[in-house]
């Protein structure tokens, strides 16, 4: 597997032709002053329903759900369908009312307006100055932020929330221009030369720009793991590809990250997780074309270009790798079919329904370590070379 | 030795040793099935039967009853009883009889609603106060237009149950009734042109409590809301110093052995006035005659003896109530009986036969002018004279019927809010307090029909908690009135009402509709407090939704008062409204 593919123009696999990263179908962002413009603007809304036409106010935003998003075959992603839910002031709504305003205010006046950024956590902190109106639980303010995004049509990163979460890791054959955020100095990362580690991706990735001359493709890996061993055997100069780890679901940074770099240096996206319903449905799903509940802000956080490696139900059967696997538990059949049935991406590729219902012929899952049977390293010696070369992907 | 022979009785022997037993003798040693088991009970029932009489007689006359009872402790165990009404009064020879005879009396052998029944009660306790003090009974009197009262002193005589008299005095007596002060202001006492007072000195005991004559006469003033009461008891130094320790819960009483024997000065003990809350006499109930379905063999055997009529037809349709002369003679015919033998001839078995005709025969139920209900007004005004809550209601039933007799029942409703009344707490069971024409019943609650159906009713379904079987628990009162031409009581001291089905089952609805009233009431007070709790709610936040447009807008202080203002407006639109 010394040899990588020839020709630079077949570099994207050809499958099926995913959405490419052409100027209409990149998402526009946000500037702070238009997001703090229609934060003004919900809020005139409401104070005009008061004062001038003396009715109560209501609040609509987009529901976030599976059910009111379609496959955009187009734009390669869940886009948001038209169902809205409303919030009118009743007795029942006027504490969640207020707490939106004062989301709002706070979010306006110490996020935008001063060029601040806040955890979700440091909100929640923040609100304990409100009196009764604090929130009790993160948990409440945090689906307050996610309402105000979807009403807003906003990503809260562009609003200044941070998240929490790490954002993924990256090696390989790329240069991340970055900036020291105090003096403006550009700063170039080469994530080829971190030795044993690796670069974190940071949670806001839209100022970065790359450069990955030397990569053919990029290598999306579920587990830490699998990952360390990639990087052990710097199997990323043998394949020429980057190499990303995600943790489990991706965050939405690495989300992002994905698709800016995918778009940028115009790089096919193979995913590599452990074959089970949570590793097609969740983690792949949500990477490809977003999720029911981030449904409103789906266009930032999607890589459509994405193709699934592996592991198949197929290449159990193929690799000899049966006496590995686990049974199905009772939550994975229980996703897989819930899957089969409402999530419009599987409905709309008849090779997932196909792979889903192998999966659930056989009963078992495998993990992504399990090819280890055959030897520590089999796995980047035999399995990955041979899939790429052949191309054995699902769309 | 020859065993000494028994001494064989002989029928003329015996006939030596029987003789006639008296009333009074029998009364004296059955004293309990008066009302005078016990000392404190005796107090209670006496006070009981001298207003009672006081209550009848002045309602007889059409006078709106002023009463005045006052208590006097002699002695530790002695007490001296004064009851004045401002009734008629009583003409001079009847005053012994009525005090000293058992069983003598107006009211036994008419069938009309009145309190009194049998012409026991004051004699009885005339005869207690005799038997454990030695003293006469005194009665003063005075009837209207007439220029002298009579000072009357009497004393039964247990064996012939005929009184003897120790004192006979004209006196220039008038009934005078003090009162309690107003405000602070004393009023001066009115004097009535007649009435009458009596006085009994007895061995008693006096204790506060749900039993006491306090509670009776505090009942009496719901009850008769046309009624002015004056209270008071005065006890012996000691007794009052033991009685304002009790209360205070020590039990220390080692002052208390000293001068036990000195009687309290009377005239410092203020008076208790219950003031009357209408001055509409009741309407005065018809006297009826006996229904035919309410008549035993017995009874009927007898009404037939003395009947003036000629023919068994005419005896039928003019002693009995709702039997015309039609029905007298179908009646006859299903008996197999000549109409026009004569009554006072009618056989034993004949009568047995008319008897069983009587009971198969359709008759008219009996007229129901002779029950006198108190009314719904008139109950709710005397539970708001006498308890302090804040919900009231009373329903009155129509008349109806057991054994012939009509009756009817009432009940009134009293429920506090939880914490308003001391005296009513929500975890304890509610008052029911049970009346019989017009008279309290304190004692052998457990033993009543009135318990016994308020126990039966769901309570639940109303908004109480209730105890399976028993009374619901609340702060409430619960009043249930049976009104008769005949109470069946239990006893004659008159402490319970008798289990006939017809009248549970009347109570039974009667106390149902007062619930279904409590519970509309309840729902009503709940939905307030609920609106109540979503107002306060809804006011905590409000200001806040208004500063936090009020950062986004850089509204001004006044725009955002304005906002707050007519936030609440809206919100109050449709959310308290009830």
């Amino acid at each position: 597997m010394a040899k990588a593919p020839k020709k630079t123009p077949s570099r994207k696999p050809p499958a099926s032709k995913p959405a490419s990263a052409s100027d209409d179908s990149r998402p526009r962002l946000v500037t702070r002053d238009e997001a703090s413009t229609r934060i003004v603007n919900v809020g005139r809304e409401v104070y005009t329903d008061v004062i001038k036409k003396n009715r109560k106010p209501t609040m609509r935003f987009p529901i976030r759900a599976l059910s009111n998003v379609r496959y955009d075959i187009k734009r390669g992603h869940f886009e948001i369908r038209g169902k809205q839910a409303t919030r009118t002031l009743t007795y029942n709504t006027v504490k969640t009312f207020a707490q939106s305003m004062r989301l709002l205010a706070t979010t306006k006046k110490d996020l935008l307006d001063k060029q601040d950024i806040a955890g979700k956590r440091e909100i929640y902190y923040n609100s304990k100055s409100w009196a009764e109106c604090r929130f009790d639980e993160q948990p409440e303010s945090d689906a307050l932020l996610d309402d105000m995004e979807a009403m807003l049509g906003v990503n809260r990163e562009q609003l200044g929330y941070i998240p929490e979460e790490r954002g993924g890791e990256v090696t390989g054959p790329l240069i991340v221009v970055d900036r020291n955020a105090t003096t403006g100095e550009v700063v170039k990362i080469n994530c080829a030369k971190l030795g044993s580690g690796a670069w974190s991706i940071p949670s806001r990735v839209e100022h970065l720009s790359f450069d990955a001359k030397g990569a053919k493709f990029i290598l999306v890996i579920e587990t830490a793991s699998l990952f360390q061993r990639l990087v052990h055997h710097q199997y990323f100069e043998k394949a020429s590809c980057i190499l990303i780890s995600m943790s489990g679901v991706p965050t939405r940074a690495c989300r992002r990250f994905i698709r800016r770099l995918a778009d940028d240096q115009r790089l096919p996206v193979l995913v590599f997780t452990d074959g089970d319903p949570y590793g097609y449905c969740n983690i792949y799903r949500t990477l490809k074309v977003g999720s029911g509940q981030a449904a409103h802000i789906n266009r930032y956080f999607c890589v459509p270009q994405a193709h699934y490696l592996g592991v198949t139900p197929q290449d159990i059967i193929d690799y000899k790798l049966e006496d590995a696997t686990h049974p199905l538990e009772q939550a994975d059949i229980k996703r897989a079919q819930d899957a089969l049935k409402n999530d419009p991406f599987i409905l709309h590729h008849k090779e997932w329904q196909a792979a889903l219902h192998q999966m659930l012929k056989m009963g078992v899952r495998i993990e992504q370590q399990a090819f280890a049977k055959h030897g520590l390293n089999y796995v980047l010696e035999h399995y990955l070379p041979e899939k790429i070369k052949r191309q054995h992907f699902l769309p | 030795m020859r065993k000494k022979p028994m001494v064989q009785e002989t029928a003329e022997s015996l006939a030596g040793r029987q003789r006639e037993i008296s009333v009074s003798e029998f009364f004296l040693k059955n004293r309990h099935l008066l009302g005078f088991d016990n000392p404190r009970k005796a107090l209670m029932t006496t006070v009981k039967e001298a207003v009672d009489n006081a209550l009848d007689a002045c309602e007889e006359a059409g006078i709106l009853p002023q009463i005045s009872v006052e208590i006097q402790q002699t002695a530790d165990t002695r007490f001296r009883v004064s009851i004045t009404d401002n009734g008629p009064g009583i003409v001079r020879a009847q005053i012994p009889k009525i005090f000293a005879k058992l069983l003598y009396g107006s009211k036994f052998h008419r069938l009309r609603m009145s309190r009194g029944q049998q012409g026991i009660g004051i004699s009885a306790a005339g005869m207690y106060g005799q038997l454990t003090t030695g003293t006469s009974t005194r009665i003063l009197s005075r009837t209207k237009g007439s220029k002298t009262a009579h000072a009357i002193d009497v004393q039964i005589d247990t064996r012939k149950n005929m009184p003897t008299i120790l004192k006979d005095e004209e006196s220039d007596w008038h009934p005078v009734f003090y009162q309690a002060a107003i405000d602070g202001k004393p009023v001066e006492p009115v004097t009535a042109k007649s009435g009458t007072c009596v006085t009994i000195e007895m061995e008693a005991a006096y204790v506060r409590g749900r039993l006491s004559v306090d509670e009776y006469l505090k009942q009496c003033a719901v009850v008769n809301p046309h009624l002015q009461l004056h209270y008071r008891i005065v006890l012996t130094r000691a007794a009052a110093r033991d009685e304002e320790e009790g209360r205070k819960g020590s039990k220390a009483k080692a002052a208390a052995a000293e001068v036990a024997e000195e009687p309290a000065p009377g005239n410092d003990v203020p008076w208790t006035t219950f003031l009357r809350a209408t001055n509409q006499v009741p309407d005065q109930p018809q006297e009826i005659k006996p229904h035919p379905h309410g008549v035993e063999l017995g009874m009927l055997m007898q009404m037939l003896k003395n009947s003036p009529a000629r023919t068994v037809r005419a005896a039928l349709s003019q002693d009995f109530s709702r039997v015309s002369e039609k029905t007298a003679l179908e009646i006859c015919e299903r008996a197999k009986l000549n109409p026009k033998a004569n009554p006072t001839r009618i056989a034993h078995q004949e009568s047995e036969a008319l008897f069983k005709a009587i009971a198969e025969t359709k008759l008219m139920r009996p007229p129901m002018d002779c029950l006198s209900p108190i009314g719904e007004a008139a109950i709710e005004a005397g539970l708001r004279k006498e308890i302090v809550a804040d919900f009231y209601t009373a329903v009155t039933r129509s008349p109806t019927v057991y054994r012939g007799n009509p009756f009817l029942v009432e009940a009134g409703l009293a429920y506090a809010k939880p914490g308003d009344n001391a005296d009513l707490t929500a975890e304890e069971p509610i008052r029911l307090m049970r009346f019989a024409n017009r008279v309290p019943l304190l004692y052998m609650a457990g033993a009543c029909s009135m318990n016994k159906a308020a126990a039966s009713v769901n309570w639940k379904a109303y908004g109480l908690s209730q105890p399976r079987g028993s009374l619901p628990l609340g702060p409430m009162v619960l009043m249930v009135h049976i009104a008769s031409v005949w109470v069946p009581f239990t006893s004659e001291s008159k402490e319970a009402v008798a289990h006939y089905p017809e009248i549970i089952k009347e109570l039974a609805f009667c106390l149902q509709e007062c619930g279904r009233r409590l519970s509309v009431f309840l729902h009503k007070r709940q939905r307030l407090a609920e609106a109540d709790r979503k107002r306060q709610y809804m006011e905590l936040y409000i200001p806040h939704l208004a500063l936090g447009l009020k950062d986004i807008l850089d509204l001004k202080d006044r725009d955002e008062q304005a906002l707050v203002k007519q936030l609440h407006t809206l919100l109050e639109r449709t959310h308290l409204e009830t």
